[in-house]
């Protein structure tokens, strides 16, 4: 009988155990980078059919977010504006804008400006914006700066993990009820210390849900 | 097996540069890895969403008007004063309807909804100086002549409700009770453009250098 495998082959088994094992590794490693809510999502900044820039009107003019999201301190869901509050100020500035001929149409005919979803949570998760608002919790928190964004763009990956890290220690990201608004401002720990952040959070009883029936319901 | 290796490290590579980095803009919509056609009524459910887009409605939106006709469930309106501004002789009501109290609390609640919704065209200080002037808006007035002085409460709220000319309405953002205490607000600003060494306390007037 001649000889069927080299002396070299004897090595093989256990060179192919290392290689699996390096290339499991390098397998979860992608998968951790790639197939979480950090890769997939942060970043999407979908094309709008008006190019409306929140750096122009809420950074340049000062523009108070509750001026076109009227809604955000009252309701669970933040509004889009309707056309009307775009016309407020477009039927004198630009007013014959080609960019802005949706907006037109769309107050002439009352038919809806076709903007674009950017976040979303799935259907299984009980998401409301008044309670985050009204509890100290500012937009930029989760929306990112919004204020310096000419498309907005998903800056937080909104995922599970995202949202339990503040639900279980929101001290360090909570501000002054008059600074909610102000992507700008400074967090109550930034300002005065964790220890002055820890009482706001005691003096207002603010206790994040952390059970799974707190945002599973 | 160096071959095995470089070829791995040449996917990896290839990879990397094909799916890029972490945060990097992209418009196409995000890739989900449990898929909705695969896995469909997991994570969006046949229903209408707020503002959301609906094929049954010929219109293609899932917020209904509201038909003609249609009666509010809501205690009725009928308080004139309060939701119309207008006084039990249908003229434009003066002062403030009585079912509110007029207080630092109104006064403070004022000041912040003119901030948002009046302050981007009329001004801080009400004197139509707003943002939007420098970029063309020039019709905006001073809340500071004569006939806006003059002006019954009444009259203002209707201009708040219903718009007035160029100015659209604000009726879908503040609510009745907000509206008059804007209004408390911009007579506030008023008054304090008028305002003189009189109306300053004796005991504060020497902070003031008066
Ligand atoms: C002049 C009106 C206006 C103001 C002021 C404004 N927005 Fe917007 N916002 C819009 C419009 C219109 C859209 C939809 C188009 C888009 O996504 O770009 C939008 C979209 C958004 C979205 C994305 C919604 C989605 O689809 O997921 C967020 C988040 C947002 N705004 C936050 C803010 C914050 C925070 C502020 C205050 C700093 C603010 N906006 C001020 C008009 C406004
Ligand atoms: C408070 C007033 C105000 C409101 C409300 C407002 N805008 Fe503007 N918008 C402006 C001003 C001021 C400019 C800048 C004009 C300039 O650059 O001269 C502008 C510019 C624009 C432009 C660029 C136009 C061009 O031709 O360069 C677009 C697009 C636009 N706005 C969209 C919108 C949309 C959509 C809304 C409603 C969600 C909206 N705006 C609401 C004041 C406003
Ligand atoms: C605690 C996190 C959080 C905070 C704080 C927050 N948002 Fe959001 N926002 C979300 C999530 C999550 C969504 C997606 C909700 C959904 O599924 O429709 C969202 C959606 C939106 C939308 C799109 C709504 C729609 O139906 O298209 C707008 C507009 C918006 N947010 C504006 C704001 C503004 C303005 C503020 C600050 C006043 C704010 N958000 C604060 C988490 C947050
Ligand atoms: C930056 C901090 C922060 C983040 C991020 C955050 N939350 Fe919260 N959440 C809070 C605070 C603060 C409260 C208020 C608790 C209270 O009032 O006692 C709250 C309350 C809630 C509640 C309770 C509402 C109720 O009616 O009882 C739900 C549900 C919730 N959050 C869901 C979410 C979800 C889903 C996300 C992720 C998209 C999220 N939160 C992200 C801070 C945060
Ligand atoms: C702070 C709010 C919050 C709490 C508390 C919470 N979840 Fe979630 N959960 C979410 C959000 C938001 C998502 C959607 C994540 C996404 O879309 O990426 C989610 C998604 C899930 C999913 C789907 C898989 C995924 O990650 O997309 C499962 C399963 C789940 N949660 C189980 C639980 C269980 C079990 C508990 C209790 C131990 C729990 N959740 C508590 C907010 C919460
Ligand atoms: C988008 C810019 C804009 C905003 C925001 C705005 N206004 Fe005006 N306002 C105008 C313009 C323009 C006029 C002049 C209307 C005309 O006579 O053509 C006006 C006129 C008025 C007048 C005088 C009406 C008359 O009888 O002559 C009053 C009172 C007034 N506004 C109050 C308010 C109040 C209160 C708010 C806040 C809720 C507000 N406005 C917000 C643009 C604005």
């Amino acid at each position: 009988m001649s000889k069927l495998f080299p002396k070299s082959a004897n090595k093989l088994p256990l060179q192919i155990i290392v290689y699996l094992v390096v290339l499991a590794g390098v397998v979860t490693a992608g998968a951790t980078y790639y197939m979480t809510p950090k890769y997939t999502r942060v970043g999407y900044a979908p094309v709008q059919p008006v190019p409306y820039s929140h750096a122009l009107h809420a950074g340049q003019l000062g523009i108070d977010c509750r001026y076109c999201h009227s809604n955000v301190e009252k309701s669970g869901v933040a509004n889009l504006p309707t056309s009307q509050t775009c016309m407020n100020c477009h039927n004198q500035v630009k007013k014959d804008s080609p960019l802005l001929a949706v907006v037109r149409h769309s107050y002439e005919t009352g038919e809806a400006v076709p903007w674009v979803k950017v976040h979303q949570t799935p259907d299984y998760v009980y998401f409301n914006h008044a309670i985050h608002v009204n509890r100290g919790v500012s937009c930029v928190e989760c929306h990112g700066k919004i204020n310096e964004m000419e498309v907005v763009t998903h800056a937080q990956p909104l995922s599970m993990g995202f949202c339990l890290d503040c639900h279980r220690n929101p001290a360090p990201r909570v501000r002054e009820p008059g600074d909610v608004f102000n992507l700008d401002s400074a967090t109550i720990a930034q300002k005065s210390g964790l220890e002055a952040a820890h009482k706001f959070l005691k003096d207002r009883n603010i206790k994040p849900p952390q059970s799974c029936s707190g945002c599973h319901r | 097996m160096r071959n095995v290796y470089l070829v791995t490290a040449f996917v990896v590579v290839l990879a990397v540069s094909i799916l890029g980095f972490r945060g990097t803009p992209f418009t196409k919509p995000p890739i989900d890895v449990f898929p909705e056609w695969a896995f469909p009524g997991m994570k969006r459910q046949p229903k209408p969403y707020p503002q959301g887009a609906s094929r049954f409605f010929a219109d293609g939106r899932a917020d209904r008007p509201l038909p003609p006709g249609v009666v509010s469930r809501d205690p009725l309106r009928n308080d004139y004063a309060l939701y119309e501004g207008k006084a039990a002789d249908g003229s434009w009501l003066r002062g403030f309807p009585s079912a509110l109290t007029v207080d630092a609390k109104l006064m403070a609640r004022g000041k912040e909804r003119f901030t948002i919704y009046c302050a981007p065209c009329h001004g801080a200080v009400g004197d139509g100086n707003g943002i939007t002037k420098q970029y063309g808006m020039g019709a905006t007035p001073t809340y500071h002549d004569p006939r806006l002085r003059d002006m019954a409460e009444g009259e203002i709220f209707n201009t708040i409700t219903h718009g007035k000319n160029n100015m659209l309405s604000y009726a879908d953002k503040l609510l009745p009770e907000d509206r008059w205490a804007v209004i408390l607000y911009v007579r506030a600003l008023q008054r304090a453009q008028t305002g003189t060494v009189s109306d300053v306390p004796a005991d504060h007037r020497k902070e003031l250098g008066l």
